[in-house]
């Protein structure tokens, strides 16, 4: 199977989405969101109960989708675990054939369907990527003890280059570099032009050559999912102009405006130098990648036949 | 420990007074036999102990890890975020600077941030900070870094050594 390694070893423009696992036990929602991205997608970011709401594990559904014929990327938060499940679940996954991790803090989960969970971050999101690294490279645990077999996932982060103090973004992207990330997907981009000012401090800290970026992307389908975005998702920053612009058509159009202002996000990130691939963020409706992989160009025939 | 409600807690010593009081308390060879003293006799360090926890949680709002991150953070308490980052901020932060958790408040690793700034000592939180040994919460981490405790509590990374090790296995 190829994936996300081997398209950002082939240095092409390289596409990922979002899959989040259904809120119970049927595999089968899996497999037909697997199969709605199968060929349009390098891999697909199985979520780890995103939000703080409860969902299948991120494990469970990684093995689905790649039982499905797609490249998982399993995501793994510090909300849940300690350090000796956090391990676990990492070592398990490289046994089951999981060949990228996407290791995070993870939202609080005061803001989630369980808000009297709880919350257990006994590592941070830094320390859980310096743990996959230490567990793959030097071949230990963080004990000490010796692994006799290594895993060998791909191991990526995620950033918020939008979310204040706005100086040390980049330099806590070099950190998590430092700590072992080798790939980096982002929070939604909505303005490309500050993501480009934050591309800029990347290229002077020397990070991009050590770490592949990954844009988040999605469209705004409805008036009530901005306010959603700006108002209950954490660190998501919509620009006035886009606001203006959805504000500026009657309501029946603003899924086609979104979608628009979506696919031109895409084209005007592709152009940046330093954007390695985006990262679709659909929320459940995966039927829409194909349309914007299609009117955004940026995947070929060929890579549709190779891939998946 | 328990299950407590953990809100980011603004410091109320400037971060310059706290950088003077690290250099009267800074490690040499009197506090390392001081501390060790200490150590050595349960009811002094149960009394050493409580000291510190009066002062420490009324200026920072110290929750007592017992390995302080504070010269590393401008003086601003990572254990008072509500998911204890010790590596930065998460990608939560409102635009104003606010907390994810609790928007009345300033995330400390904003706060953090601006105090190290304000002291040229900004590059203090581009050190990786190891996990925290979680035997140590309630003792006294003036004990532990007079003995030399906490010196592999963070590692720089820099153009000689751009990957730290995680484990120190000397």
């Amino acid at each position: 199977m190829t994936g996300l390694r081997e398209a950002l070893d082939s240095g092409r423009f390289v596409v990922t989405a979002e899959l989040a696992p259904p809120r119970d036990a049927d595999p089968g929602a899996v497999e037909r969101k697997a199969a709605a991205l199968r060929g349009w997608v390098d891999a697909a970011n199985v979520t780890d109960s995103q939000g703080a709401n409860v969902r299948m594990s991120s494990l469970a559904g990684s093995v689905l989708v790649r039982r499905a014929g797609l490249d998982p990327v399993m995501q793994l938060t510090c909300r849940d675990r300690n350090r000796i499940a956090l391990q676990s679940d990492l070592l398990g996954a490289a046994a089951l054939g999981v060949r990228n991790v996407l290791l995070l803090t993870g939202d609080h989960p005061t803001l989630g369907d369980h808000p009297d969970a709880k919350p257990v971050f006994d590592l941070d999101g830094v320390q859980l990527v310096w743990t996959a690294r230490t567990l793959r490279d030097d071949g230990t645990l963080l004990s000490g003890k010796p692994l006799a077999t290594r895993p060998s996932w791909l191991i990526g982060t995620v950033e918020n280059p939008f979310a204040p103090p706005a100086a040390l973004r980049a330099r806590r992207l070099a950190k998590k570099v430092a700590a072992g990330a080798e790939f980096v997907q982002t929070q939604y981009v909505f303005d490309v032009d500050a993501f480009a000012g934050w591309l800029g401090l990347l290229r002077d800290e020397g990070v991009n050559e050590r770490c592949a970026v990954i844009a988040g992307v999605g469209p705004i389908r409805s008036r009530r999912m901005l306010s959603f975005l700006t108002g209950r998702v954490p660190g998501v920053h919509v620009p006035d102009g886009l606001r203006r612009r959805l504000a500026g058509v009657p309501e029946h159009r603003v899924e086609e405006e979104g979608m628009r202002a979506c696919v031109e996000t895409v084209q005007a990130l592709a152009a940046l130098d330093g954007v390695r691939g985006v990262h679709l963020m659909v929320f459940g409706h995966e039927d829409e990648v194909p349309d914007i992989v299609r009117r955004a160009g940026v995947r070929h025939a060929a890579a549709r036949e190779g891939g998946g | 420990m328990g299950v407590e409600r953990i809100r980011p807690v603004r410091p109320r010593v400037p971060a310059t007074l706290a950088y003077a009081l690290h250099r009267l308390l800074a490690r040499n060879g009197a506090y390392r036999r001081l501390a060790a003293y200490v150590e050595r006799h349960p009811v002094l360090y149960r009394a050493f102990t409580a000291g510190e926890r009066v002062t420490k949680e009324r200026l920072f709002g110290c929750r007592m890890c017992g390995q302080c991150a504070l010269p590393t953070t401008g003086y601003a308490c990572p254990m008072t975020c509500p998911k204890q980052l010790r590596n930065g901020p998460c990608g939560g932060v409102s635009p104003d600077g606010s907390c994810e958790v609790d928007r009345t408040r300033t995330c400390v690793w904003v706060t953090a941030w601006t105090r190290a700034e304000g002291a040229a000592r900004g590059a203090d939180l581009d050190l990786l900070q190891r996990p925290v040994d979680n035997r140590q919460w309630t003792r006294s981490s003036w004990v532990n870094y007079w003995q030399g405790r906490d010196e592999g509590l963070s590692v720089a990374h820099d153009a000689e050594d751009p990957r730290p090790v995680m484990v120190d296995r000397t």
